[in-house]
């Protein structure tokens, strides 16, 4: 990973560009639960309601070790490799 | 991760310096006010206090100063809470989460860490102290809930964290880290964080920033100066950040610094200089010793490209005003055709080459002193052709000419000019012994015109207005009036290469205190 120095005056936070939105939802899905309490709460019952309406679809399921840093660059490539969108279940 | 309390000192609610390790075990919680599971174990901290406190260290962290009061005031605690609105001891400890209780014994090895509320924990602890000190603390465990998460700590915050960790290194660095992503292109990445003057730029990454510091004396955190519209905080750290994106050497640092601290100033007036739509901008003259010492470009081609001092140093300043500044295209920069300086314009007078004295001199520096000069310029080099004349007053004749072109025939007491003189037309001065001053009077005597020539008509739409002509006499309006109000409004330094009759000249924009004036800083950190 590359670090650099901002050279703004650090007024507004760092925009980062968003993925174009596909139009179906094919392929895999990943599911990353953060690692805080009853994330995995949330998680199954998406998945449940999510394969009721997407049989074609399957489904990946994720942790970060910790809630409260980001989640590892190998996560997060494994994540990349083997899904084409990622749902993740944030906060309690 | 390895949560470790270290060793600390620190003041308590009612000032006093408080030690950890002391000669007694210790219970030590980090807590902040607003973190609803911290005050759900305040009240059981209170009541270790009040059961284990003769036999036991009891230190209450807050992670804000305010925190203190507020918790105090709401749990009445029987000891003195203490601040650690430093995060030093947060961070040191390495803890992710509030409340972190560490219970250690009295060399201050860690025995116990708990982290948020879990009951069971809790309470085992509690029986544990129990056991220990012969006292029970008085705690109805039922009424409490099984478990509560904590919060984050104060001291992984991504807007704090990365001060403390440079704090923590002794680095001095302190602006934000961005991480690039593995599978991202940085390069692209700048362009998309609008970092860019449109060309690519080399990566600021902390080992760059850290060697580009090393050219300047200052401390990486001394404000230089607020570079308007924003207002941004240009700190010689930011400086060296965006003086590696263009690509400088760290040498080229003092001159950077002087140049911010010139133009930020009301008399020189960047905002001004950045937000007109004329497309003004700043031109910077760089004399005495520097020069050489940081190979800067004053002969053959000092106006173009193909040197890295001068091109660089324009550059960097340029996007200091972009990226600290925020003055960009489209936003607070309106400039209606803009104009190639704004990348950079930075060169050196070929003083050695100079028949009379140096700019710098002229502006009140000792020929030894390294000085920069900031012009605002909207246009130029303007170039001068003249192969034929023999004569200063010929040549100099030429040369106002030419600069009666500046923003139109009929705009006098407009402007001001920055004359390059190339060294083949110096020569021709010099053969006639003219003089800076002689140069300067006759631009003005071959410029001046009757008001009545200066009148808008049907060749030029522009000019003073007919109805204010025709409210003057006819003796007001044969008055003359030279191209510029003032002699001191032209600018003349010496560059360029030994062949070649061919000067330039830069126009300028609203010359004084409504606009922008030129402005010379002695470089002090050499």
């Amino acid at each position: 990973m590359t670090i650099l120095l901002d050279p703004t005056n650090e007024r507004v936070p760092v925009a980062r560009s968003i993925a174009p939105r596909p139009a179906a939802i094919t392929g895999s899905v990943g599911f990353l639960d953060i690692s805080k309490p009853r994330g995995n709460v949330l998680i199954n019952r998406l998945e449940t309601l999510l394969a009721q309406r997407l049989p074609q679809v399957t489904f990946n399921r994720y942790a970060k070790p910790t809630f409260t840093k980001p989640a590892p660059d190998a996560l997060r490539r494994q994540i990349n490799a083997e899904n084409d969108f990622v749902i993740e279940a944030l906060a309690d | 991760m390895s949560m470790v309390l270290p060793p600390f000192s620190l003041k308590n609610g009612r000032g006093e310096n408080i030690s950890f390790p002391s000669t007694k075990a210790t219970l030590t919680c980090v807590v902040k006010e607003d973190c609803p599971t911290c005050r759900e174990v305040m009240p059981l901290l209170v009541a270790f206090g009040h059961a284990f406190g003769a036999d036991l260290d009891l230190h209450i962290l807050s992670q804000t100063e305010a925190g203190i009061g507020v918790l105090e005031d709401a749990y009445s605690p029987p000891f003195s809470m203490l601040d650690d609105a430093s995060l030093k001891v947060s961070f040191a400890s390495d803890i992710d989460t509030v409340p972190t209780l560490f219970y250690s014994d009295v060399q201050g090895r860690p025995l116990t860490t708990l982290v948020g509320f879990v009951r069971d924990e809790w309470q085992q602890l509690a029986a544990e102290l129990a056991d220990k000190m012969g006292q029970t603390a008085a705690i109805d465990w039922e009424v409490l809930p099984q478990w509560r998460p904590g919060c984050g700590s104060l001291s992984v915050d991504p807007a704090i964290a990365d001060r403390l960790r440079a704090q923590s290194q002794n680095s001095p660095l302190r602006a934000r880290r961005i991480e690039i992503g593995s599978q991202d292109d940085e390069f692209e990445f700048m362009f998309d964080q609008g970092f860019s003057d449109g060309l690519p730029l080399v990566p600021p990454t902390p080992e760059r920033v850290l060697r580009m510091l090393a050219g300047s004396s200052r401390d990486p955190q001394e404000v230089l100066a607020l570079m308007p519209p924003n207002m941004g905080e240009v700190t010689v750290e930011k400086v060296a950040i965006n003086a590696v994106m263009a690509g400088c050497k760290p040498e080229y640092m003092p001159v950077i610094n002087t140049i911010v601290q010139a133009i930020c100033t009301d008399a020189y007036n960047i905002h001004g200089v950045m937000a007109t739509t004329m497309g003004a901008s700043p031109v910077v003259v760089v004399n005495g010793p520097i020069r050489e010492q940081i190979g800067m470009n004053m002969k053959l081609g000092a106006l173009g490209q193909g040197n890295r001092a001068n091109a660089t140093i324009g550059r960097a300043v340029r996007l200091l005003i972009r990226n600290v500044g925020g003055a960009q295209p489209g936003g607070t920069e309106r400039s209606t055709l803009g104009n190639p300086m704004k990348f950079t314009m930075c060169f050196a007078e070929w003083e050695e080459r100079n028949p009379w004295s140096p700019l710098h001199v002229d502006r009140g520096f000792a020929a030894e002193d390294s000085v920069v000069s900031v012009f605002t310029m909207t246009s130029g080099p303007s170039l001068i052709v003249d192969q034929d004349s023999r004569t200063g007053s010929g040549l100099a004749g030429t040369m106002g000419l030419c600069l009666e072109s500046a923003f139109n025939p009929k705009a006098h007491y407009a402007t001001d000019c920055l004359l390059v003189v190339v060294p083949e037309h110096v020569d021709t001065f010099v053969r006639d012994n003219y003089s800076k001053s002689d140069i300067r009077r006759r631009i003005q005597e071959v410029t001046a015109r009757p008001i009545k020539a200066l009148v808008a008509d049907e060749i030029s739409g522009t000019g003073i207005k007919a109805s204010v002509a025709a409210a003057m006499s006819a003796e007001a309006l044969e008055k003359r009036l030279p191209k510029f109000r003032s002699d001191d409004d032209i600018h003349i330094v010496v560059a360029g290469a030994d062949a070649g009759k061919f000067s330039g000249a830069f126009h300028g924009w609203a010359t004084g205190e409504i606009g922008s004036m030129p402005v010379s800083r002695k470089i002090e950190e050499l």
